[in-house]
């Protein structure tokens, strides 16, 4: 998702499962769509069958995706950028973009600063000191007196963005990538020769990517890569385009939008820095101005979300005076306080406490000596799971699958059963932003309650002591807004109201003759949210999913009027309910479809009108020349990053932390560009990264279709599908050291070790790269020492702890291994 | 030898090879019924008599193996008497007139006729192959691990030869109650001395011999000279 | 909800049963069929589940055997099951061929003839052959009967099991189980007529993307099933986990299921016959008199042949 964004916009899933039936070509990169996505994989299918598109996997292994790919290409894990920048200088030397989109809709006219450098595998501002850092100044534009950036349409210009991108990617060329990836050249020809074609006007590609994108410490460079390749194709905005993000977890959409990453509020509001003590010098960094005349930049409505928000919060204690309560809102002293921060923390001692709520932080994070390690340092565990997962027993011994010494662990863990999904009524928001409303399908069985309840009754305890027994800056906690009919148990409808928003005041229309909200009332959409405390809204992207129509999100209307899979009245999507995002670029420029086929939404003259909400201003005509890419100042997408970005504006390969080359083949003389330079690395856990020598094999993780990460371990029938621990090795390998299938075998990393029986296959082949053979081992997440599968080793006893430089997920697609007959 | 006669006769059958014959009598009956009830839809409810179907099908491997013990005891102990020699042949070219009761025209035969070692023979070859091809077939013990064409060939051998069995048993009981004197002599074991001269004059003659020369050397082993596996010579 | 206790009227076959079930319904009750699109199968097993669950069946969990093969085989509380083969086509491309492995409902199958218990496999009007296992007594000649390898005998109750294409869930206009499941549409239920069609729509596709030898499966030898596949090469059903290319009841079968039976039947009945016939047109074999005269009695006999 980090990808996305800083090119488009918005880092979201940019079009709907149901719009893929309109592809002629899928992608499925970075992830195995039919292997993690079966239900949504019907569209691909339906592609294929209805509308005659092909499919391609890309993929370290012939996956179940392979299996019904019309064309499939193994690569080596971690060099997907090498692949797609390939692409990009492959389309770009042959000519095979789409020029007219191309130019109107992205930033190739603009102007970079002249300082603004790229010299053997660093971009300019880098130091190496302890910490090796970038000093991101020079990642910009030109500005012209206004404050608008220069352009030249011509692109002539030897630091336009065009010329620029040309000349990154000219590094890139089909030798680098035969040798970089191990994919043969004339299956790399193929497949770009198949991608190129969708850069006519009336053919579109979608990309479906996963983790396969996401975990790699250059993950977010990935996506943003396939992001630039749709850019050139004229891919986004159109039916069957787009960059599908595919979640994983069913609402792991909704956990991004609500808020739940360490550095956001909800609605991707990005908290203040501790350097940000000044309210209006952090709404100001935040309401983005457009950067070229007539762009809608619709981030500069920010202080509406703010202050809305804050509104939605603390209620009437929330005024102008106190800044909207500015104060009382926590400011970050890091970038992120992610999962691996945390557990080095927890690891230094630095944390007495825990609440594990939603995951499995024994099984789900890098490294479990580490973290078994930092939990022993803890005085307490408090652990909120539907599962008796192995997190609650850490501590305890389970033979050589969990092989602690009980006695040294003083942590003292709690248990709070929680219901499932099933148990209680809500929304999940799934990967393509549609909000679904479920009902309760079962009462929750034994002890277990609601999780909001479980927070509402710490919520009150904490309160109840404050007030008892004092404490330091008790306003945020006593001011904290609880309208709940049962305060100790809030009921997800009131919760979705609260998201949605309301009118605190009357709210007058635009020409101030009529009242559009009473006060009380549920707002409408998040175009009626001020920025002066008359509105309160508790995630503004949400704003339209409970309105005075009722519940938006249990419609179930599938009526699709125009028959390209654009069903307005099936449950909500955030924003607006519009369904494909920056869908402006559907149409060309002057507002008329690039194909009969492809008609999505189109000026009819006097607004935007088609099978979707438009995703511009409805009345906004053509010849006004405001860019599809309303989030963006600049209202076009980015092929050039700017500082959003941790590692350079242009993607750039840099090889895994842990990889069977231990130089970048694009820089081979440059150890610093070897590894992602921006990459936050521990000390200890870079002590922890092994060698080629040592661990000759690289290794990739994933999930398979018979069980869902840890949970469906618990499950008998998946079980029963899926018994016991495996991981895949490929017959040349299994050949090499006697290894046949259905054999034990011992797997071992820098960070331990795993035993799981061999599948040997044909799916997983040697490649050839840099002249020399890289075999590639295939390890399944699944499986733990808890339920009632076959007890197995956590996979990520392997992995290594380095996460991507923007995101800190942790590189579990690409690490050294060694395998031997157990 | 009628009922009537004070004479006791000659032994032909001992004590243990009647009860043998018996079981083996009975289990076979039992065999053929049960499964007669699987060989054709038409015998089906012969599965009443045997506790139902489930039950005749549990039932009949378990009796086949008890006949399969019983008859190879037999078969062991008649294997001599049962070996066909050359005057069989020449009483085998005067069949008609044994069917058609004028034995007098046939040779004199040995303890065993031909028809008799027929029968025997075609015990010898159809019990084991019986009982190899259900043991082949027999669930739930066995024929899971034999792949599914030996079932195939197993199940078909084991019906035709069953079809074999049964016309043979047809033919054996029919004679015995064709052959005025012959149940007699499997039941209480012994035949009259015309019954023996008239049907079996070879072995008759042995038996008067040996009852001379008993005379003669003060006699030994009177019971056990008339048993079935006492050799007989050949009339070359 | 099977067998007798659906209405007897749909039962248009019947093992062990020599005469004819009712047939008023024949004209009336359209065939049905499910068809298997292997080449939309991405073999996610969904359908295993959704069997288990209708089913109420649950299988040991068992091991992992080397492949994504899981449950290894069919059981009888598996019945059905993904069987997954790598194979290297003649361009050395590698395919993983995906095949849902299950009873294909043959329209003339080898286990109704094999079975020697009465009713224990009905084939009803619309072409589903079911077990009903209240009159399975467990012999397993289900086993020799089918050529497609499908019936199982539980260790528990010696009774036969496999697929009933939901025939409860069919009675009552539901599909089966498995095509409700399935995410991606590649199980299709439907009248035979319509599968077929469908089926060669999909197969003129597929003969557009280059597989010049998809086909349909409805093998002839077993009077065509209700169960198909498309495949990609339905010239060589083999690379498909052995999908048998010619699938026929087994000439063994046929010979010991047969005309021989009732041919064998008779037979033993006539000797029988004979021997009564032999027994009063010729008479008993007389106990010979103590002292016969054995000549006199030979002269006699030899007169008696003329």
């Amino acid at each position: 998702m980090a990808g996305l964004a800083p090119t488009y916009g918005r880092g979201a899933m940019t079009n709907a499962w149901t719009d893929i039936r309109n592809a002629n070509l899928i992608l499925s990169m970075g992830g195995n769509s039919a292997e993690a996505h079966p239900v949504g994989f019907r569209w691909v299918v339906e592609a294929k069958e209805k509308n005659n598109a092909k499919l391609i996997s890309i993929d370290p292994r012939f996956t179940r995706t392979g299996a019904v790919a019309d064309y499939h290409a193994s690569i080596r894990t971690g060099t997907d950028i090498v692949f797609l920048g390939g692409l990009i200088n492959f389309l770009l030397t042959t000519d095979q973009i789409n020029h007219e989109y191309v130019k109107a809709y992205t930033d190739v006219a603009i102007i970079v600063k002249e300082d603004f450098d790229f010299h053997d595998g660093l971009f300019s501002g880098y130091k190496q000191d302890d910490v090796r850092t970038y000093d991101k100044s020079s990642w910009s534009y030109e500005f012209d007196e206004s404050g608008m950036v220069k352009e030249d349409p011509t692109l002539q210009h030897p630091r336009c963005v065009y010329q620029l991108m040309r000349k990154h990617y000219s590094r890139y060329t089909i030798e680098m990538v035969e040798s970089v990836c191990g994919m043969p050249r004339d299956q790399v020809q193929k497949v770009w020769d198949m991608i190129a074609e969708t850069a006519a006007e009336d053919k579109t590609m979608t990309i479906l990517y996963a983790l396969g994108w996401t975990q790699h410490s250059v993950g977010a460079q990935m996506i943003r890569t396939g992001a630039m390749v749709q850019l050139l194709l004229g891919n986004i905005g159109q039916l069957g385009g787009g960059v599908n993000a595919l979640r994983g977890h069913s609402n792991i959409q909704g956990l991004t939008d609500l808020g739940l990453l360490s550095n956001l509020f909800p609605g991707y509001i990005r908290m203040p820095s501790h350097e940000e003590q000044s309210f209006d010098k952090y709404i100001e960094a935040r309401a983005k101005q457009p950067l070229r005349p007539e762009q809608v930049s619709y981030w500069k409505y920010f202080k509406r979300f703010h202050v809305s928000l804050m509104k939605a919060w603390f209620g009437d204690a929330a005024t102008a005076e106190n800044d909207w309560c500015y104060d009382w809102i926590p400011k970050l002293t890091e970038p992120l306080y992610d999962v691996l921060h945390t557990i080095e923390r927890m690891k230094n001692g630095e944390m007495t406490g825990y609440l594990a709520q939603g995951f499995n932080f024994l099984a789900s994070f890098p490294n479990k000596h580490k973290s078994i390690e930092a939990l022993s340092k803890l005085k307490y565990l408090v652990v909120m799971d539907p599962l008796d997962i192995e997190t609650t027993e850490f501590w305890k011994n389970h033979g050589e699958f969990n092989d602690v010494d009980s006695s040294k662990i003083q942590t003292e863990v709690f248990r709070l059963p929680t219901t499932c999904f099933a148990e209680e009524n809500g929304s999940i928001v799934n990967s393509c932003r549609w909000l679904q409303w479920h009902w309760r399908a079962a009462p929750p069985p034994g002890e277990s309650r609601p999780d909001v309840a479980i927070m509402a009754g710490i919520f009150h305890r904490l309160q109840g002591m404050y007030r008892d027994e004092g404490g330091v800056f008790p306003d945020p906690i006593f001011n904290l807004t609880w309208p709940y009919s049962n305060p100790e148990d809030p009921n997800p409808e009131e919760l979705a109201q609260e998201y949605n928003g309301r009118a605190l005041a009357d709210l007058p229309s635009a020409d101030g003759k009529t009242i559009t909200h009473k006060k009380g009332d549920l707002l409408d959409d998040f175009g009626y949210l001020t920025d002066d405390g008359r509105t309160a809204c508790g995630c503004w992207i949400f704003s339209g999913c409970w309105t005075r129509g009722g519940n938006m999100m249990d419609r179930r209307d599938n009526s699709d009027p125009y028959n390209v899979g654009i069903t307005l009245g099936w449950a909500w999507a955030w924003p607006l309910n519009r369904r494909i995002l920056y869908n402006r670029a559907s149409a060309r420029p002057d507002g008329t479809s690039w194909a009969p086929e492809k008609r999505l939404i189109w000026w009819n003259g006097e607004r935007w009108a088609g099978a979707d909400i438009p995703d511009f201003p409805w009345t906004s005509p053509p010849s006004a020349g405001a860019g599809p890419f309303i989030l963006n100042q600049e209202g076009v997408a980015h092929f050039f990053g700017g500082s959003m970005m941790a590692e350079g504006p242009f993607p750039e390969h840099y090889e895994p932390f842990e990889s069977p080359l231990d130089y970048n083949p694009l820089h081979p003389n440059n150890p610093a560009a070897r590894n992602n330079p921006a990459a936050r690395v521990f000390v200890n856990d870079r002590a922890q990264f092994g060698t080629s020598k040592e661990f000759p094999y690289a290794a990739t993780t994933y999930r398979i279709t018979e069980h869902f990460h840890f949970w469906t371990t618990h499950a008998r029938l998946n079980a029963i599908m899926q018994p016991e621990k495996f991981v895949e090795i490929g017959e040349d390998l299994a050949n090499e050291l006697g290894i046949k299938a259905g054999d034990t075998v011992k797997v071992t990393s820098k960070r331990g070790f795993i035993r799981a029986i061999a599948v040997v296959t044909k799916r997983i082949h040697k490649l050839q790269v840099e002249g020399r053979t890289v075999h590639q081992i295939g390890i399944p997440i699944h499986w733990g020492f808890k339920g009632v599968a076959r007890k197995g080793f956590l996979t990520n006893t392997l992995t290594p702890v380095v996460g991507d430089a923007n995101t800190q997920t942790p590189e579990f697609k690409s690490f050294l291994v060694n395998v031997e007959k157990a | 030898m009628t009922p009537s006669s004070t004479e006791k006769g000659i032994l032909r059958y001992s004590t243990f090879s009647r009860l043998n014959h018996w079981v083996i009598a009975i289990t076979f009956v039992c065999l053929v019924l049960s499964g007669l009830a699987f060989f054709h839809p038409f015998f089906f409810d012969l599965t009443a008599l045997f506790g139902g179907p489930t039950m005749t099908r549990i039932l009949h491997p378990f009796i086949g193996v008890v006949m399969a013990v019983c008859f190879l005891v037999m078969a062991i102990r008649f294997f001599k008497v049962n070996l066909f020699k050359r005057h069989d042949i020449e009483w085998m070219k005067h069949i008609g007139d044994v069917l058609s009761n004028r034995d007098e025209l046939a040779p004199p035969i040995g303890i065993n006729n031909p028809g008799q070692k027929l029968v025997y023979w075609l015990m010898v070859m159809s019990v084991p192959l019986l009982l190899i091809t259900g043991i082949v077939i027999w669930r739930p013990y066995f024929a899971d691990n034999f792949p599914r064409e030996w079932l195939r060939v197993s199940s078909l051998v084991h019906a035709y030869i069953a079809f074999v069995a049964i016309v043979t048993l047809i033919i054996h009981v029919y004679s015995a109650i064709w052959v005025k004197g012959s149940f007699r002599a499997m039941t209480q074991g012994r035949v009259s001395r015309a019954w023996a001269k008239h049907h079996h004059r070879l072995w008759y003659d042995e038996i008067v011999e040996q009852e001379r020369q008993e005379k003669a050397g003060n006699g030994s082993r009177t019971g056990a000279v008339n048993e079935h596996h006492m050799p007989t010579k050949g009339t070359s | 909800m099977r067998g007798d206790q659906i209405n007897l009227q749909n039962i248009v076959a019947r093992s062990a049963t020599t005469e004819p079930s009712p047939h008023v319904r024949e004209g009336g009750v359209e065939k049905v069929a499910k068809l298997i699109d292997v080449s939309r199968c991405i073999g996610c097993k969904a359908c295993q589940v959704a069997c288990s669950e209708w089913n109420d069946l649950r299988d040991e969990i068992g091991h992992c055997d080397g492949s994504y093969n899981n449950p290894a085989d069919l059981s009888p509380e598996t019945f059905q099951l993904m069987r997954f083969n790598e194979y290297v086509n003649e361009d050395g491309n590698l395919e993983w061929l995906i095949r849902k492995d299950n009873c294909m409902h043959c329209a003339e199958p080898g286990c109704l003839k094999a079975c020697p218990a009465p009713g224990a496999i009905v084939q009803y009007a619309n072409g589903i052959v079911d077990f009903n296992s209240e009159h399975c007594i467990g012999c397993g000649y289900c086993v020799s009967g089918c050529p497609f390898n499908i019936p199982r005998i539980s260790k528990k109750d010696q009774k036969a099991y496999k697929c009933t294409l939901c025939s409860d869930r069919v009675y009552h206009g539901l599909e089966p189980a498995c095509a409700k499941s399935c995410p991606t549409g590649a199980i299709m239920f439907g009248t035979k007529e319509d599968m077929t069609e469908h089926a060669l729509m999909r197969v003129g596709q597929l003969n557009d993307r280059g597989y010049a030898n998809a086909g349909l499966y409805d093998p002839p030898g077993v009077g065509g099933t209700h169960v198909m596949y498309v495949l990609q090469h339905a010239d060589k059903p083999e690379i498909y986990s052995n999908l048998p290319r010619d699938p026929q009841i087994s000439p063994l079968v046929d010979l010991w299921k047969g005309i021989t039976k009732p041919i064998m039947s008779a037979m033993i009945g006539l000797t029988a016959l004979a021997g009564f016939a032999h027994y009063v047109m010729k008479g008993p074999k007389e106990e010979p008199e103590e002292t016969p005269d054995e000549d006199i009695r030979r002269e006699a006999r030899k007169e008696d042949r003329l």
